[in-house]
C-alpha cells in the first residue's frame, strides 16, 4: 500500500476545494486535491446562472450593498442561518468577484444605454450608466431586492471553474483524479488524512495530511430525481459521519429547484425566470402571481417549488408519461437573448428535449437540487469534533443558507468560503505539529480493506446493490420530498432502517476487479442510506415548517421551539443518528421576522427564547 | 413499435489478468426519450454491473462521456437512441489511455496540456482587493466566453488525423486554449511568446486542416477559424523571426 504525505489534502476539486487549495499553495504549502473525476468535470461546472455579490454596477442593482445582500440571505434562509457567516459572506463576495475577474473570468459587462428587460412576461426599459461601462454586470435572481447575480452567459460555473483550475495549475496544486475517499483517518481527536481508493486500479492509498478539507459538494444522488451530477452521492459526508464524532448539520433541509426539465431532471437556470421567463399551467396561463402577487416567479426556490406542486395538486398540471409537469416560457425573451445569455438552456432544450425554446415551451417540475445540510463547521470552516478537519462549499453546513438557499448564493459561496477556509487552513497548518501513528493509519486502511475483501468474497449476503438503491429512492421520494408529514416520515424512517440492514448484505455480481463500478456502489450504499436516515429522521423530529422543510401537519414556522440547527452524529454500530440541537445563530442583527413572500404563519419566539437583536 | 436495440460494446479491464480486449453484445428494448446515458445505465444495472463508462453531469456540460458511437466521437449523454440505427457500436475514445471498457483517461492528458500552453492569465499586475475591477468591453467578454466553452471532452482529438500519427500533438482543444488567451486583453503574452509554445509540428503547424475537430465538437466551437487564424499569426511571427528583411519592410511601410 502506498502512503502519500502532504500539508493539505483537499477531498474534492470543485470550486470550493480548489479555491482553498489555491490559498494554501499561494502560502507555499504542499496541496493535493483528490477527485472522483478530472477537476474540471466537478459539479461546479454545471452551475449556469451566476454568483451573487453586491457590486451595484448595473441599473437595477443601484443602491445595492453588502447590507442588502445580508438581509436577503437571512430572509432567504428563513432565519435558519448563522448571521455572522451571512455577514462575512456578503462583505467578501464583491472582492472575490473582482479577484475572479483578475484571474480570467469573462464576466458579462455593463453596456451603457437604454435596454429592454422582461418581468412577468411584460417588457420594461432600463438605462445603464455611461460611467459604469465595462464593469461587471448582474442579472436578477429569486428572493433578491436587487439585480446582484454576476454571470458569464449562463455558463458561470464553467467559466469560474476553468479559471480556478488554471490558477491551481499555475501554482502547482496537484490534482489526483479518479480517486475516491472511503474514510477519514483520525484518532478521535485529530484528523490525519483519508483512506482513498483508486478508481483506476482499485488499490487503496493512504493520504496523510496536516489538514484535511472536505469539499465534495452535495449529496443529491440519494434522491432518484435530482439535478445533481452522478458523482454527488455524499461520499465526503459519509466519511465524516462515520467518524462518529463530527456532526452533520440540518440534513433535513433539502432544496428542490423549480425548473428541472421533464423527464431527465436536468436543470435549466433560475436565470430564465430572473431574465423574465414565466411559469405556465395546463391552460398556458400564468399562476405564480395568484399565490405571490409581489414576487411571483421570483420568490425564493422553496416557495416557488411548493406553489408549483400545490398548483399541480389543484389539477392544473400538464399530464405526461412521466407524471404531471408545468411549463417554463422564455419565448418572449427573443432569439438573440436566448441564444446568447441563455445559451446552455437553449442547448439543453435542443439536445435533451428536441425542442426550440425560442418557439416552444419547456416542460419543468421541481426537482431535488441542493443540500443546505452538511459537515457542521464554525464560521472559519473548522469542523466540529475533530481538529485538522475543515469543510467548505455545498459539502459544509458553514451555514449561510439555513433552511433555504437563494439562487446565485451557492456558486458565490464556493469561492468566498474556499478563500476564507483556505486562510484558516494556512494559519492552522503553520501552527500545527502533527504526529502520525503508523498504527492508526494501518488500522484505518485495514478496516476498508476488510470491507472490500468481504464484498469480493461474497461473505455479506445476497442483496443486489441496485435493488437496494431503488428501495432507498422510493422511501425518500415518498417521505422526504417537498411536502412532509409525521406519518409518512415515521414509516419512512422504519423502512430506511430495514434498507440500511439490506445495504450491509450486498453481494457483487461482477468480479469487482480494478475500477469496478459495482464495488464502488456497494462500498458507498450503507453510508448513503445513513445519510437518507439523517434527512428523514431529522425531518420527522423537526415539527415545524421552515424554508424548504415543509410539514403539512406543522405548517407554522415555529420560532418559539425551533430557531435552531439540527446536529446529527452517527455513533459506531447505531441504526439511527443521534440528534442534538444548537441555536441557529450566535448573533441576531436581523431578528426573526416575515420574509415578505411565501405566506404562512409564524409562532413567535417567547420572551425567554427570543434572540437579542443587534448583538 | 418499440425497437430492440443491439449494443456492441468494447470490453477490456486492464486490472483483470484474465481480461482480453473483445466486444460484448447486449439487447435492450428502446424506451421513449432514451439516450445512451439511460441505455448504458440500464445495461449496467440489468445485465453487467461491472461495465465501465464515465458520466458525470449527464447534461452535456462536463465532457465526461465522450465515446465513439457508430464510428463517430460524441457525447453519450445527449446522443438520443432514436437518432441511431438498431445496431449501435460503442468504443472508447482513441488517443487517450484506456481505463477500462468505455472509460478513458482524459484528465491527465488535459492537465499536461494546461502546463504546456500555460493555460492561465500572464500578467505583471497584482490583484488589489481595495480597487474596482478593471473594465472590459462586453463584446470582448462574450468573445472570450465563446472560446472558453470547450468542455475538454476530447472528441476533437479523437477525431484528429494528426493526433493519430503523433501523440505529442496539442490538438484543437489545446490550440483553442491558446486562441482564448490571445484574445484576452488581461493576458500580456505576445505572439512571440505563443510561438515558443505552439510554433512547431506538435502545435499549430501539425494541423492538416481536415476539419474533423469542428465536425465532432459537441459545443460547436469555431475551431477551424481559430486554428486558421493562429496559423497565420504564427507563420507571420516565424517569418519575422527568421527573416530580418520582413522587419525592414514593415519599417519602410510605416514610413
Amino acid at each position: 500500500m502506498q502512503t502519500i504525505y502532504t500539508d493539505l489534502l483537499c477531498i474534492g476539486a470543485g470550486l470550493a476545494g480548489e479555491r482553498a487549495a489555491v490559498e494554501a499553495a499561494q502560502a507555499g504549502l504542499g496541496v493535493i486535491c483528490i477527485s472522483l473525476v478530472p477537476a474540471r468535470r466537478s459539479h461546479s461546472v454545471c452551475a449556469q446562472g451566476g454568483m451573487q455579490a453586491a457590486l451595484g454596477n448595473c441599473a437595477m442593482g443601484e443602491g445595492d450593498s453588502p447590507d442588502v445582500h445580508f438581509a436577503d440571505t437571512v430572509k432567504g434562509s428563513d432565519w435558519g442561518c448563522d448571521q455572522e457567516v451571512a455577514r462575512l459572506f456578503a462583505n467578501t463576495a464583491p472582492i472575490e468577484m473582482r479577484r475572479l475577474a483578475h484571474w480570467g473570468v469573462p464576466w458579462n459587462r455593463v453596456v451603457p444605454g437604454v435596454h429592454t428587460y422582461y418581468k412577468g412576461g411584460k417588457p420594461f426599459k432600463k438605462q445603464e450608466k455611461k460611467e459604469h461601462e465595462g464593469l461587471i454586470h448582474a442579472r436578477a435572481f429569486g428572493g433578491t431586492a436587487k439585480w446582484r447575480t454576476c454571470y458569464a452567459s449562463d455558463g458561470a460555473g464553467h467559466s469560474v471553474l476553468y479559471t480556478m483550475d488554471n490558477r491551481a495549475a499555475q501554482l502547482g496544486v496537484a490534482v489526483h483524479d479518479r480517486m475516491e475517499a472511503l474514510s477519514l483517518i483520525h484518532d478521535g481527536h485529530t484528523c490525519l488524512g483519508a483512506v482513498v481508493r483508486s478508481l483506476r486500479t482499485g488499490e487503496l492509498v493512504a493520504y496523510m495530511a496536516k489538514a484535511t478539507l472536505v469539499a465534495t459538494g452535495g449529496f443529491g444522488r440519494i434522491y432518484r430525481h435530482s439535478t445533481n451530477a452522478v458523482i454527488n452521492d455524499g461520499g465526503g459526508h459519509i466519511a465524516v459521519l462515520d467518524t462518529g464524532v463530527v456532526p452533520l448539520g440540518n440534513m433535513e433541509a433539502v432544496q428542490f429547484h423549480p425548473t428541472g426539465i421533464v423527464p431527465t431532471d436536468i436543470l435549466v437556470t433560475e436565470g430564465c425566470r430572473g431574465d423574465g421567463g414565466t411559469l405556465l399551467d395546463v391552460n398556458q396561463e400564468r399562476f405564480m402571481q395568484i399565490y405571490e402577487p409581489e414576487k411571483a416567479e421570483l420568490a425564493s426556490r422553496d416557495v416557488v417549488s411548493r406553489w408549483m406542486v400545490h398548483h399541480i395538486r389543484q389539477g392544473k398540471g400538464v399530464p405526461s408519461a412521466y407524471g404531471d409537469h408545468l411549463w417554463l416560457d422564455i419565448r418572449h425573451l427573443g432569439q438573440k437573448h436566448i441564444r446568447s445569455k441563455l445559451r446552455e438552456v437553449d442547448e439543453i432544450c435542443q439536445s435533451f428535449l428536441g425542442i426550440d425554446p425560442v418557439r416552444q415551451l419547456i416542460p419543468v417540475r421541481p426537482t431535488q437540487h441542493y443540500s443546505m445540510g452538511g459537515v457542521r463547521t464554525d464560521k472559519t470552516g473548522a469542523a466540529q469534533g475533530l481538529k485538522g478537519l475543515f469543510s467548505a462549499g455545498e459539502a459544509a453546513c458553514w451555514d449561510m443558507h439555513g433552511f433555504n438557499r437563494l439562487g446565485g448564493n451557492s456558486l458565490a459561496e464556493t469561492v468566498v468560503a474556499g478563500g476564507i477556509v483556505g486562510q484558516t487552513i494556512v494559519e492552522y497548518i503553520q501552527g500545527a505539529e502533527v504526529s502520525i501513528s503508523t498504527r492508526t493509519v494501518a488500522d484505518a486502511v485495514q478496516r476498508d480493506q476488510a470491507r472490500i475483501d468481504a464484498l469480493l468474497q461474497g461473505r455479506n449476503g445476497m442483496e443486489n446493490a441496485y435493488d437496494v438503491r431503488e428501495a432507498m429512492f422510493d422511501v425518500l421520494e415518498d417521505a422526504a420530498g417537498i411536502y412532509r408529514n409525521g406519518a409518512d416520515l415515521e414509516r419512512g424512517v422504519a423502512r430506511l432502517q430495514e434498507i440500511h440492514a439490506r445495504a450491509r448484505r450486498i453481494a457483487l455480481r461482477s468480479n469487482g476487479l480494478g475500477a469496478n463500478p459495482e464495488l464502488a456502489l456497494a462500498l458507498k450504499l450503507p453510508g448513503m442510506v445513513r445519510l437518507a436516515l439523517c434527512v428523514a429522521y431529522g425531518a420527522l423530529n423537526r415539527t415545524e415548517s421552515r424554508g424548504s422543510h415543509t410539514r403539512e401537519d406543522f405548517p407554522e414556522r415555529n420560532d418559539r421551539d425551533w430557531l435552531n440547527r439540527t446536529l446529527a452524529t452517527w455513533p459506531d454500530g447505531a441504526d439511527l443518528p443521534r440528534l442534538t440541537y444548537e441555536p441557529a445563530s450566535k448573533v441576531w442583527p436581523l431578528p426573526p421576522g416575515d420574509r415578505g413572500y411565501g405566506g404562512g404563519t409564524i409562532i413567535p419566539a417567547t420572551p425567554t427564547t427570543a434572540p437579542a437583536a443587534g448583538e | 413499435m418499440a425497437r430492440n436495440l443491439t449494443f456492441h460494446i468494447f470490453r477490456h479491464n486492464p486490472a483483470d489478468p484474465a481480461s482480453t480486449p473483445h466486444m460484448d453484445t447486449f439487447v435492450l428494448n428502446e424506451t421513449a426519450a432514451m439516450t445512451l446515458f439511460i441505455a448504458l445505465n440500464r445495461i449496467r444495472e440489468e445485465h453487467d454491473p461491472g461495465l465501465q463508462f464515465d458520466f458525470c453531469c449527464r447534461a452535456g456540460v462536463c465532457g465526461s462521456c465522450a465515446m465513439v458511437v457508430n464510428g463517430r466521437p460524441a457525447l453519450a449523454c445527449h446522443t438520443k437512441t432514436r437518432d441511431l440505427p438498431e445496431s449501435v457500436t460503442l468504443l472508447p475514445l482513441p488517443f487517450f489511455k484506456l481505463v477500462g471498457d468505455l472509460s478513458v483517461d482524459t484528465g491527465v492528458w488535459f492537465r499536461e496540456m494546461y502546463q504546456r500552453v500555460e493555460s492561465w492569465i500572464h500578467t505583471a499586475k497584482a490583484f488589489d482587493p481595495s480597487k474596482k475591477e478593471a473594465r472590459m468591453a462586453n463584446a470582448t467578454a462574450e468573445a472570450i466566453y465563446e472560446l472558453d466553452r470547450c468542455i475538454e471532452c476530447g472528441c476533437c482529438i479523437a477525431a484528429c488525423g494528426t493526433a493519430r500519427m503523433r501523440e505529442d500533438f496539442l490538438g484543437a482543444a489545446g490550440l483553442n486554449r491558446v486562441a482564448r488567451f490571445r484574445l484576452d486583453p488581461r493576458d500580456e503574452r505576445k505572439d512571440a511568446d505563443y510561438f515558443h509554445l505552439i510554433g512547431d509540428d506538435a502545435g499549430i503547424f501539425g494541423c492538416m486542416g481536415l476539419l474533423a475537430c469542428e465536425d465532432v465538437c459537441p459545443k460547436h466551437l469555431p475551431l477551424q477559424d481559430q486554428l486558421a487564424a493562429l496559423r497565420r499569426k504564427m507563420a507571420g511571427t516565424a517569418l519575422r523571426r527568421t527573416l530580418p528583411f520582413f522587419r525592414d519592410v514593415k519599417k519602410i511601410r510605416k514610413k
